[in-house]
Formats: structure tokens, C-alpha cells, sequence
């Protein structure tokens, strides 16, 4: 097996899960998309350049508002100001990745982060590639669904209520084997407690930057205090 | 709108996705010696951005109201119980998801 194919074969079925929800949730903001009077190019291009589920989702609505741009940027970055954290913790993994690393910064969804930042790929296995084709897939199967969901408009109706806990399952999943394969659980406490108390604080549409600046805050404190072996 | 002010739009939405995306790379590139400050960041993130992503991914559960988050916590429980006894994650999100797109639609209408 060539080395191209050998990674491909350790990604796909990573990306199984995701390949469910994408092509249904990408489905549903397809049709949600043309519903408001959009040709399917839109579906098509938005999931295909913005690839940020939230976010696509905004951009329908802010279409369909005054023009406004300034504000569009600086919704897109209040929304996904998560991803400066993927960023982060991703610098020493894309390290050496040559023309494969604007693509991976490029499509790094929560989703492809999740695996990529987390999946023990076996020796012997292309490190690039494995999350070249990682992202790309799950790139893939979003685009798929929302072209899809655009094409078809509302003739299709599938009863998918429920389909959306996928994600949450991959993240608990991921959660549950990080968590398995370290000693130092006080970074995987921290983020799962803050998030809980910011959530219960802020509510759901606000509490994502109290989250990460609390967390920020925390782990700087640990930099400087010491005495924590990552 | 006219046709160029939406392409504009669906630009700054772009614009302002792949900032946060390419942002910390372009801050500390490849070539130049990243502050230790932020490479401690950098493994001590991954764990708890996993724990902030679970609470993303629930936190439209109405805990108050509607079903009390009861759909939610047992399917969560059955995932537990097959990941920590069959390790495989595959199985564990199918038969978990499975099991709670059943119980929302033909248990917790």
C-alpha cells in the first residue's frame, strides 16, 4: 500500500461520524438557504469558502439585511474566535506541512480540529496526509450536503430530529480518550467546568469568550506559577 | 442587495472566519522561535477546548424546561458505558446518536 492510500484508509473511517451529520446538517442549511429565495450557488460557495457551520448560517440572515460588511467581519470573528485556540494548539503539528499547511489552517472546522489535534496516527503513517485528507473529507461532505440541500430544496423531508447529538458524541467521545491517555486531567477539568459555569452564567449565545478568556487567564497562571507538566 | 454587495458580505464572512483560523500562525510563524509562554498554551489547550466543545455542542439542552435534558443524559450514560467498555468510537457515536434520535422522536415527543 502506497503511503497516499495508507493514509487515506486511517483517516476515512475517522470521519465517519462527521460524514452523517455533515451531509444532513449541511443538508438542512441548503434548503434553509434556497427557502429564502437563494439560487444554490449560494449554498454551494458559502459552505465551500466560509466552511464555518455557525457562521453560514449568520451569513444567510446578514444577506438578507442591510448592507453591512464591517459588521459581517466582525460577526465572522466574534463567532469563531474559538478557532484562535485551534490555532495555537496546532503550531507545532502543522510544523513542516509545506503546501498542505494554508489548506489545513484553512479548513480547520471544529470537527477536522477535533481529530486532527487528537487522533493517534500509527507509525508508519504520513502525518500530512492523514490530516490532508482528514479535512478534506469532512470539507467534502459539508459541501456535498449544502449543494444538495440546495438542489433539492424543500421536496425532501427526512426526519433527522435528534441527528445533530452526533457531534456531541464525537466531542464526548474525543473528551473520554484524551482524558484516557493523560495523567494531568486539570487542563480537561478546567475546560469542561468553566464552559459549564459560563454557560450557566452567560447563556448560550454568550458564553464562549468568557469561556476561553477564563481559560486563557487560568493556564497563563499555571506558565507562571510552575509545577504543571503538561 | 444588489449581486456585487453580496459578494462583498459572503467576502467579509470569509475574511473574518479565516482570520481567526490563520491568525495565530501568522503571529508565530514556522521560522522564528515560538514564546514558551505559547507553546505551554499549545498543550495545555487541546484537553480543555475538548471540554469547551461538549458544552458548545449541548448547550441548546433545555435543563429547566421542555424534556429536562433527560434525553440528553441517557444517552450520554450509554455512551459511556460503551466506551469505556468496547473502546470504539465508531460503534459508541452510531448506537449513542441512534439511541437518542429514538428517544426524541418516539419517547420525549
Amino acid at each position: 500500500m502506497n503511503k497516499y492510500r495508507a493514509a487515506f484508509a486511517t483517516a476515512f473511517p475517522l470521519t465517519l461520524p462527521i460524514c452523517a451529520a455533515f451531509l444532513f446538517l449541511g443538508m438542512s442549511y441548503g434548503v434553509l438557504t434556497v427557502s429564502k429565495g437563494f439560487s444554490v450557488w449560494y449554498p454551494f460557495f458559502m459552505s465551500l469558502l466560509i466552511f464555518a457551520g455557525s457562521m453560514e448560517f449568520v451569513t444567510v440572515g446578514l444577506l438578507l439585511s442591510a448592507f453591512d460588511p464591517v459588521g459581517a467581519f466582525c460577526m465572522a470573528l466574534m463567532i469563531n474566535s474559538r478557532h484562535l485556540f485551534y490555532g495555537i494548539s496546532m503550531l507545532e503539528r502543522f510544523k513542516g506541512m509545506g503546501w498542505k499547511k494554508p489548506y489545513l489552517i484553512f479548513g480547520m472546522c471544529d470537527e477536522s480540529f477535533s481529530i486532527n489535534c487528537s487522533a493517534a496516527i500509527p507509525p508508519g503513517i504520513d502525518k500530512g496526509w492523514f490530516m490532508l485528507f482528514v479535512t478534506a473529507l469532512n470539507q467534502l461532505y459539508w459541501v456535498t450536503g449544502a449543494t444538495l440541500g440546495g438542489l433539492l430544496g424543500s421536496s425532501v423531508s427526512f426526519n433527522t430530529k435528534g441527528l445533530d447529538f452526533v457531534l456531541a458524541a464525537l466531542f464526548i467521545t474525543i473528551f473520554i480518550s484524551q482524558w484516557q491517555n493523560s495523567d494531568n486531567h486539570q487542563p480537561a477539568l478546567a475546560g469542561l467546568c468553566i464552559s459549564a459555569a459560563c454557560l450557566a452564567f452567560f447563556g448560550p449565545q454568550q458564553f464562549l469568550l468568557p469561556s476561553m478568556l477564563l481559560i486563557a487567564a487560568l493556564f497563563i497562571y499555571f506558565y507562571y506559577r510552575g509545577g504543571i507538566k503538561p | 442587495m444588489t449581486l456585487t454587495q453580496q459578494i462583498i458580505t459572503i467576502a467579509a464572512a470569509v475574511l473574518g472566519t479565516m482570520a481567526t483560523r490563520f491568525l495565530p500562525f501568522l503571529l508565530f510563524p514556522a521560522h522564528k522561535k515560538t514564546p514558551p509562554l505559547v507553546l505551554f498554551l499549545g498543550k495545555l489547550l487541546p484537553p480543555a477546548v475538548m471540554g469547551m466543545l461538549v458544552i458548545y455542542s449541548l448547550k441548546d439542552v433545555q435543563l429547566l424546561g421542555g424534556t429536562h435534558g433527560l434525553p440528553e443524559a441517557l444517552a450520554i450514560a450509554l455512551l459511556l458505558a460503551l466506551q469505556l467498555t468496547l473502546r470504539n468510537a465508531l460503534i459508541t457515536i452510531g448506537v449513542s446518536t441512534v439511541f437518542y434520535m429514538l428517544l426524541v422522536q418516539k419517547i420525549f415527543i
